[in-house]
């Protein structure tokens, strides 16, 4: 097995990719599901001259990394549901002063300390709805670890890109499951650096006001320019204003910057979409059985498709639309209540069409749960 | 450079009500730093919410202003990243020591190099009033409408236990006092606290009966003491200013240093 070639746990094609994506910095306090990723980088970090902290607890993790991220580093943080929960002020300041960080929240079964060691995924409206006020996210999955790899990367490409927090939403399934993982060569897929303005010393620098390309190039504390970053509305000088047409326009640029650029955020996968009766939509580890199933099943003749969402948030709406468009029904795989099931609902022409096939109770949903349900809404019984 | 280069008075007026004892703070700090020579490219300093917090707005350094109770949690991710640059750290009583408390503690453990200044005027003013964890007991507040039975936090003692070390109170009556403080503070590499009884006429001077700025300001005068002595062993009740703890311990970013030398030995 060559060097690049690893048999590895989710979390730890996690690390992987962050230290190949350029990851300077990490803070971060212990949580199960997500404590290997904590534990690998307080290994790797420092050994290529990273610098990682364990805080003291998740607040201070995620409020960390911003400080860091400030100062021109890569930065991450990772977690579960309930430091996720914690986390959600300090999203929202990232948010609003455009810190670009990655937070990684390796779903367990909740509300509350709930399933520890189980998996769910059941932080997908949080990580979309969590932090309080209109805003818009990015949130990323993978449903094995070539494709966390790939997401993680991709994270930190789109938190530079579009100066903003972007969630990597793994599940304890895919994090803690082991299975192969080829890290690509240097270079193989290319990286996002931090853009930084080109203004001179000494030349008015306006950090909060976006380039023609809706970019804003940042500067490095400690740097020439000194400016006022700050959680309130704020003018592009970062100083605090509660002026409406500024207010206004803030609010809309954070939204735009990403819900203007849906179809070009979003990850999708699909499979035999071109003549399926059928469709199944699954992300996460959940879309490991759906796959499945649908494979199966096409070597038996049935017609069924996969649509394998990478991208959560924000939702791709049109696209889920588009490929939902010409089947008889829509069948949504997920450990949770339906919180993707919503989405699509509210996407498709016929929001009767789109059922939900799920498990709530830590278990694994298996081909077979999907099979069973899915006999019943193909109308050929148990 | 000349003490105003070193305020942002694009952004002025400050918010600050007539009296409060903030605008002595900036003054104190940024006479402290202008005799340090510290270049302003080198100064990040992290702020909170509340009154006190505004201050970063003020100044011409890198500045952050950030959630409730949380800066000295990003300040430590710029300082671990950028250990060279100097960390100042303003506060407010409830900032720092209500919701911000459990991040004041650890930071104190560390040992990590910044300086944090408690700007303690018993009160919340942003938000109209209410007690705060320093108001002490039998205090009058918005949220305390028959007096506090709220026992306060000692900051110095407090400090000194999570670690600190260097640890000094001063007032807004006592600015010579304040400068050099602050001035030592940030020299001093390690965690340091200074605490600033600083006035804040509009809520807890009015609610308390404490008078105007100038006779809060002379309450200072009255009743604070060099630390140890004659008139404190007389007058117990007195509270004490001055430099508590001023002590050699490996700081945190330092210690960070020899992990890394080490990983990367292999």
């Amino acid at each position: 097995m060559s060097d690049n070639v690893k048999f590895v746990q989710g979390n730890e094609a996690c690390v992987e990719a962050a230290l190949y994506a350029g990851l300077d910095f990490y803070a971060g306090y212990p949580i199960t599901p997500s404590s290997e990723i904590t534990e690998g980088l307080s290994y790797r970090l420092p050994q290529i001259g990273g610098k990682f902290i364990q805080m003291e607890d998740e607040i201070a993790s995620l409020c960390a990394i911003i400080g860091a991220s400030l100062t021109g580093s890569k930065v991450m943080t990772a977690t579960s549901g309930p430091g996720f929960s914690l986390m959600q002020e300090a999203l929202g300041y990232a948010i609003m002063a455009e810190i670009p960080c990655v937070i990684v929240d390796v779903q367990r079964g909740g509300p509350s300390t709930g399933l520890p060691t189980q998996g769910s995924q059941g932080d997908v409206n949080q990580a979309r709805w969590g932090t309080h006020g209109d805003h818009a996210i990015i949130a990323l999955t993978a449903s094995n670890h070539q494709d966390v790899f790939a997401v993680t990367v991709e994270a930190f490409n789109l938190a530079e890109t579009y100066r903003t927090p972007v969630v990597l939403l793994f599940d304890e399934i895919v994090a803690h499951m082991r299975e192969r993982l080829v890290i690509p060569e240097p270079g193989e897929i290319p990286l996002v650096g931090r853009l930084r303005t080109s203004v001179k010393e000494g030349v008015d620098y306006h950090p909060y006001l976006p380039r023609e390309d809706g970019r804003l190039p940042m500067s490095d504390f400690g740097g020439v320019h000194r400016y006022n970053v700050t959680g309130l509305f704020h003018d592009m000088w970062g100083f605090p204003s509660s002026e409406p047409q500024i207010v206004h326009g803030l609010l809309r640029h954070l939204v735009d910057k990403l819900e203007n650029r849906v179809n070009q955020l979003a990850w999708f996968k699909e499979y035999y979409l071109e003549d399926a009766e059928h469709l199944l939509i699954s992300y996460g580890s959940a879309a490991r059985s759906a796959r499945h199933v649908v494979e199966k099943r096409r070597l038996r003749g049935e017609r069924l498709g996969f649509l394998e969402l990478q991208t959560l948030w924000p939702f791709p709406t049109d696209i889920v639309r588009d490929k939902c468009a010409h089947v008889k029904s829509v069948i949504v795989v997920e450990l949770n209540m339906g919180q993707i099931l919503q989405a699509v609902k509210l996407a498709v022409d016929q929001p009767e069409k789109v059922f939900l096939v799920n498990r709530i109770d830590g278990v694994f949903i298996t081909p077979t749960d999907i099979l069973n349900l899915l006999r019943l809404i193909q109308g050929k019984g148990v | 450079m000349a003490v105003k280069d070193y305020l942002r008075e694009r952004f002025f007026p400050h918010l600050w009500c007539p009296g409060c004892g903030h605008g002595m703070v900036l003054n104190g700090l940024v006479q402290a730093i202008e005799k340090l020579g510290v270049s302003r490219n080198e100064i990040v300093m992290v702020s909170g919410i509340g009154c006190s917090s505004r201050i970063t707005g003020y100044v011409d350094f890198h500045t952050l202003h950030t959630i409730h109770g949380r800066a000295l949690a990003f300040a430590t991710g710029v300082k671990m990243s950028r250990p060279e640059l100097t960390l100042i750290v303003p506060m407010g009583d409830g900032d720092a020591l209500a919701i911000g408390g459990n991040h004041f503690i650890h930071a104190a453990r560390r040992n990590i190099d910044m300086t944090a200044i408690v700007m303690n005027n018993r009160i919340y003013g942003m938000t109209g009033g209410q007690f705060s964890p320093l108001s002490g007991e039998n205090v009058s507040a918005t949220t305390a409408p028959y007096l506090t039975i709220d026992p306060s936090f000692d900051v110095v003692e407090l400090s000194k236990a999570a670690g600190a070390t260097y640890v000094a109170r001063t007032t807004t009556y006592h600015i010579k006092q304040m400068q050099d403080i602050i001035r030592q503070a940030i020299l001093h590499e390690g965690f340091s606290v200074v605490e600033i009884l600083s006035q804040c006429p509009t809520y807890f001077g009015r609610k308390n009966k404490a008078g105007s700025a100038v006779d809060m300001v002379k309450w200072y005068k009255k009743n604070t003491t060099p630390i140890g002595s004659k008139a404190k062993k007389e007058n117990p009740e007195l509270v004490e200013r001055g430099i508590f703890v001023q002590e050699e311990r490996p700081e945190y970013c330092k210690q960070y240093e020899k992990i890394v030398q080490t990983a990367m030995k292999g």
